[in-house]
């Protein structure tokens, strides 16, 4: 299949995703069940990696502050703006596309292998609904709270990381951090709307991947590797696109 | 009863399935035989609707599938019962879920109602006291009578049944194949079972549609199956020398 076939079949598959659940006391139960298994489960990590992040933007930001001109509070700035607008919801998103995509695609994958999926037509249920909404759903409802929980933690890690160093006081770190916050909005807008556009390509690409696997297991092997790739691309992609609208 | 009219099926170039037409009736055991790669699992996945026919209809007691809408189909499909080739329980759920479910997608059932009826259909099965199991722990013979179970919770008009003792050692295929012919005569299903197992089609073939290069060769029952001329049946069933010593005793009795 070449790219243009695997598009309108993504999309094929998008409008049978959007369907009314067979029973909403079911999907409820699946939504929650992605909720923690998608997104809380992936909030350790997250934090983990926030936190030296941060850590490491402002220390690298201070050990290359050499010009006696800037003020020391541009470490606390440059570390909110990089978190805020790249690190939290591009770069978290892609590491969480590579956890996730894959999860998503071999647990689809090995259900299409070893006919699940079929059982499921079988009965009459919406298979791709079934399976697909409520991860979809999960994830951009709550996939954006980890994004901030991320931007909170890079800023905290940023702070524990200088003031421990002796690089900056508390007060300057902070100081940095507030400032031209309250004037200035576009930024928060502009990475929370990245986070739920970034929220449903790393679900809904691993998906259409396991969803349409054929084969056996090194086929799932392979769907899975593709997911991941497809998924991340697709995030660059569409954090040029979304910066050049929004930003630029 | 299932009918398939003039059913054709072609997969780019290649055309597995060419003017099919068979009757499937009700309280029956009807077998589809045929040789690997000759398009009998194909053509239950026509009749199922997990492929759609390029030509030609299949009917559900005169309501033709081929016509019919999402909805429509839906309504149906939960009238289908389906047993996998490999048995396709949903693995991620204990042995009681997987019966539960389709109770719980389908019905309007209290939580004890479809517990009482997953219960009752393991019990008949003979699955006793493994309900929180996970399919990966039962065995091959338990996960197929598990699905059998799972196929008839909803008390289905019509069974399918995928190669159902593929895997299986002898003694246990013939526990699924009287189970199978147990339960389609107790519930008068239209049961449709592709196999290649000919100790299956022996045992509980009431009706036989033997789809050879994609056509179908020959129809009958289980005893015209034995005293039959036509070549290919003949070379299919009986391909082992055993079996011809066996076929010529059996005329010549």
């Amino acid at each position: 299949m070449n790219l243009f076939e695997h598009i309108g079949r993504y999309f094929l598959m998008l409008r049978s995703v959007f369907r009314k659940p067979e029973k909403m006391k079911v999907f409820r139960k699946r939504f929650f069940n992605e909720v923690d298994y998608i997104v809380i489960n992936s909030i350790p990590l997250v934090a983990f990696l926030s936190i030296f992040m941060g850590a490491v933007i402002s220390l690298q930001t201070a050990s290359n502050m050499s010009s006696p001109l800037l003020p020391d509070y541009t470490i606390g700035y440059i570390t909110r703006q990089s978190t805020i607008l790249e690190f939290s919801p591009t770069i978290i998103s892609l590491i969480i596309a590579g956890k996730v995509g894959s999860n998503i695609a071999s647990e689809i994958g090995t259900m299409r292998i070893t006919e699940q999926i079929d059982a499921l037509e079988i009965m009459g249920v919406n298979s791709i609904g079934f399976l697909i909404l409520p991860k979809i759903l999960a994830t951009l409802i709550f996939y954006p709270f980890v994004i901030i929980i991320s931007m909170v933690l890079s800023i905290v890690g940023g702070w524990i990381a200088g003031v421990q160093s002796g690089l900056y006081s508390t007060e300057i770190y902070v100081y940095g951090i507030q400032y031209f916050w309250s004037e200035d909005y576009t930024g928060l807008y502009y990475a929370l709307t990245k986070t739920v556009v970034f929220a449903f390509l790393l679900t809904s690409i691993p998906a259409y991947y396991g969803y349409y696997t054929k084969g056996g297991a090194l086929q799932v092997g392979q769907s899975s590797t593709n997911a991941v790739v497809a998924s991340s691309v697709a995030i660059l992609l569409a954090n040029y696109v979304l910066t050049q609208l929004i930003l630029i | 009863m299932v009918e398939v009219k003039n059913i054709s099926k072609s997969f780019g170039s290649v055309k597995v399935l060419d003017n099919v037409s068979a009757t499937f009736k009700a309280g029956q055991v009807n077998l589809i035989i045929g040789a690997s790669g000759h398009g009998k699992s194909v053509l239950a996945k026509c009749i199922v609707g997990l492929h759609e026919v390029d030509e030609g209809h299949v009917l559900y007691d005169g309501r033709d599938f081929s016509l019919m809408n999402r909805q429509e189909r839906t309504e149906v499909r939960k009238e289908i019962g389906m047993l996998f080739q490999g048995s396709a329980l949903f693995d991620s759920i204990s042995v009681l879920e997987n019966v539960i479910f389709p109770l719980r997608m389908f019905t309007q059932m209290s939580e004890e109602e479809m517990r009482e009826r997953a219960t009752f259909c393991l019990n008949r099965v003979n699955i006793i006291g493994k309900d929180d199991l996970l399919p990966a722990e039962c065995s091959g013979g338990m996960q197929k009578r598990i699905a059998i179970a799972r196929a008839i919770s909803m008390n289905p008009k019509y069974l399918f049944c995928d190669e159902p003792n593929s895997g299986l050692d002898p003694k246990t295929s013939i526990l699924i194949d009287n189970l199978i012919k147990e339960l389609t005569y107790e519930y008068k299903m239209t049961t449709i079972v592709i196999t290649h197992d000919m100790n299956s089609v022996m045992e509980v073939g009431d009706h036989v549609v033997f789809i050879n290069s994609g056509q179908n060769w020959w129809e009958g029952t289980n005893k015209e199956i034995i005293k039959t001329t036509n070549e290919e049946v003949v070379s299919f069933v009986y391909a082992s020398s055993f079996m011809k010593e066996l076929r010529e005793k059996l005329i010549n009795n």
